[in-house]
């Protein structure tokens, strides 16, 4: 069976005037129906484009997008703007941080979900209402027939972001894409959010792409999990793996510098300096100027993709076979440039 | 028999109450917000922001203040700072009131408490090069220009910012850690002693957020400071304190040291907010939320205990009367008996003969 979500080689820059910002530089995964991936990483790390990409929410004019997307049998990044919103409801949708950015502020929130399920399945005013209404209560909004006749502004934070979800599901899709919604929130509603969308994923089969930066709601979340760093994913795999294994030293050093209760009154361990600048990256591994296991090899290619154990891949040098990683050492640095 | 014993702090030429003499004692504070609107423009609405609080903030410790957006942690900061006048209440600066007619001005209590804020491109002037930004408040107290330059590049150094690569540099040309490290050597200009951290490090990426982290407590140790660390971030607030006080809609509703508040958190609201922390236990993910519902608005807040409506455990005594902090410890008023032990939690639960069915007997 084909995957519902196919990604090869995506790379996105945006033309600055400094040059251009590569934001993603070749992002490959796969995602199967019913499976919920969690990207995790820091800002400007690529994860928010990547999502993007996938739904090409970014603006034409200034984005180069190169590669191959297939959600679902559609080949994305060739479809034209009449397939493209064909598509966008049925197949894949996608919730924000911000609910308030994502509805329309002089529309009630049931006339914005209506215009969703008429637009998409052509059925009548009524029967849309009659959806809202169940999506509203499917969500676990209280008082569901009220809320529909309101106003964006006239729901508190963690509404608006179940009012954005029942949106986002009006008309089924395959593919849920999250970018981070619920960072906003409080610690009390984030985890009932999370708890809703987790249900509703096992409920209605849907895939998941869920972005975020917080290995906790990761952990609550996902099955899978994919660790980016300045535009490539540098270590995927399930989620107990990445976090009881995690083979590559950045996804070691955000783990360790994740403020955990059981460090109090120790120090913290850090990862030295900052993410690269996306302009000029550097040639080789993008995290060896961070990395204190970095050597040669690091500096003259981008460490290929190596399985280390079924389904756990990282791109590192460390983790090449033996025969590879001792030809780095050795400093013959055209052995791993080459492979 | 103390179970928070700080380490010592140095001698301090500018201490005046004594080593037994809290930093700051804030009484009774409290802050309603009117809501106007309308034709006439008449009063629609309170917010109760900060809502009738008393604690205290001992010499050299840390003091984490936690709760949801809308609780009055950050209006509390303001308030301490004075950036906001209060309605009523008291604020004691080591054992001086601030504003009576013995007392200190605004001005010398903001010398000694400085703030950092979550947003740290906002809290820098564009325009000003950081070595201006840092030099502006000694400048403005009549610091002279060269004194007040020497005293910057000391201070990014200390901060972790080479001075000759980074004096010169505007804001934008900074990143958000490193501005962050530019605010904190400004709020060590005049040379505080109390540092208001409000959400200082919240904005930050996990990475930048732990050398942050480590700075300030390196920063504590070195210049015996005493902060008031106000955060969401549980886990921050579990590393950094020593101390921690919970609000909820303006109330404090528990206050204790660290390992009691979350190892055996008393108010159901506490409980709520750490068991709704994520899990990093892929095996063991949280199943049931801890409280449902959002938090409700603080314009007319609910009656008696103010999270009756969201508690497990409420019963009409809940809703009919406000249950206080147990008397004494923190709200002792001048003397010198504060328990900085104590646990004290605002629930009727834990109040004996208070009515609620939970409670111990009465007369304990």
């Amino acid at each position: 069976m084909t995957p519902l979500v196919s990604v090869e080689g995506l790379t996105v820059g945006f033309t600055a005037r400094e040059g251009i910002v590569q934001a993603v530089n070749g992002v490959d995964f796969t995602l199967e129906r019913g499976a919920v991936m969690a990207i995790l990483g820091e800002s400007g790390s690529g994860k928010s484009v990547t999502l993007r990409a996938l739904m090409r929410l970014l603006p034409p004019a200034r984005t180069r997008i190169g590669g191959r997307v297939t959600i679902a049998g559609h080949d994305v990044l060739t479809l034209d703007q009449a397939a493209l919103s064909a598509i966008r409801g049925p197949v894949v949708s996608m919730i924000f941080q911000e609910p308030m950015l994502a509805f329309d502020p002089v529309f009630t929130i049931g006339q914005q979900i209506g215009e969703a399920v008429i637009r998409h399945e052509g059925i009548g005013a009524k029967a849309a209402r009659q959806r809202a209404f169940d999506l509203f209560d499917r969500v676990q909004i209280p008082l569901p027939a009220r809320r529909l006749d309101a106003y964006p502004h006239e729901l508190s934070g963690g509404m608006r972001q179940r009012a954005m979800i029942a949106l986002a599901l009006a008309c089924r899709p395959a593919l849920l894409l999250a970018d981070e919604p619920t960072t906003a929130l409080d610690a009390t509603v984030q985890i009932q959010i999370l708890l809703l969308l987790r249900d509703l994923q096992r409920e209605l089969g849907m895939a998941v792409i869920f972005v975020t930066h917080d290995m906790g709601v990761a952990t609550e979340i996902a099955d899978s999990i994919a660790v980016m760093y300045a535009g490539r994913i540098v270590e995927q795999g399930a989620v107990r793996d990445v976090l009881r294994r995690p083979l590559h030293p950045y996804t070691r050093g955000l783990l360790n510098s994740t403020v955990q209760g059981s460090s109090r009154g120790q120090r913290l361990e850090t990862i030295p300096g900052s993410p690269p600048g996306l302009i000029a990256l550097p040639s080789g591994c993008s995290f060896a100027p961070r990395c204190r296991h970095a050597m040669a090899a690091c500096l003259t290619a981008a460490p290929r993709a190596v399985e280390a154990t079924p389904g756990h891949v990282a791109r590192c040098v460390l983790v090449e076979p033996a025969g590879a990683a001792m030809i780095s050492i050795g400093g013959s640095a055209e052995g791993v440039a080459g492979s | 028999m103390s179970t928070t014993a700080l380490a010592e702090v140095p001698a301090d030429p500018r201490d005046r109450g004594g080593p037994a003499q809290p930093l700051l004692l804030v009484e009774n504070l409290r802050k309603y917000f009117v809501l106007r609107g309308g034709v006439l423009n008449r009063a629609v609405a309170t917010v109760q922001a900060v809502d009738d609080i008393s604690f205290a903030l001992r010499k050299g410790e840390t003091l984490g203040i936690v709760g949801e957006s809308g609780c009055g942690k950050s209006t509390t900061a303001r308030l301490l700072m004075r950036l906001i006048e209060p309605d009523q209440g008291r604020i004691i600066l080591d054992g001086e009131a601030v504003g009576a007619a013995d007392g200190i001005g605004v001005g010398e209590l903001r010398r000694a408490m400085q703030m950092v804020f979550q947003d740290s491109y906002a809290s820098l002037n564009p325009r000003l090069p950081i070595e201006a930004s840092i030099a502006f408040g000694p400048r403005a107290r009549g610091v002279p220009a060269q004194v007040a330059r020497d005293r910057a590049r000391d201070l990014l150094s200390k901060v972790g910012l080479e001075p000759d690569r980074y004096i010169r540099r505007y804001p934008h040309e900074l990143s958000g850690g490193q501005r962050q490290r530019v605010n904190i050597a400004r709020a060590l200009a005049l040379e505080p002693r109390l540092v208001i951290l409000d959400e200082a490090v919240s904005a930050l990426d996990k990475s930048v957020e732990a050398q942050v982290l480590n700075l300030l407590a390196d920063l504590k140790a070195e210049l015996g400071l005493t902060y008031l660390f106000i955060s969401h971030d549980l886990n921050v607030v579990h590393w950094i304190s020593d101390r921690v006080l919970v609000m909820y809609l303006g109330k404090i509703v528990e206050i204790g040291p660290v390992e009691r508040i979350y190892g055996e958190p008393k108010h159901p609201y506490t409980r709520a907010l750490l068991s709704a922390m994520p899990s990093m236990d892929p095996d063991r993910r949280t199943e049931v939320p801890s409280i449902v519902g959002d938090p409700p608005n603080p314009i007319n807040p609910p009656s008696g205990c103010r999270f009756h409506p969201r508690c497990p455990h409420a019963e009409p005594i809940c809703d009919r009367t406000a249950p206080s902090l147990a008397a004494g410890g923190d709200t002792a008023k001048g003397d010198h008996a504060i328990d900085w032990d104590r646990h004290a939690v605002a629930c009727h639960m834990h109040v004996p003969g208070s009515g609620h069915s939970a409670a111990p007997v009465g007369g304990a």
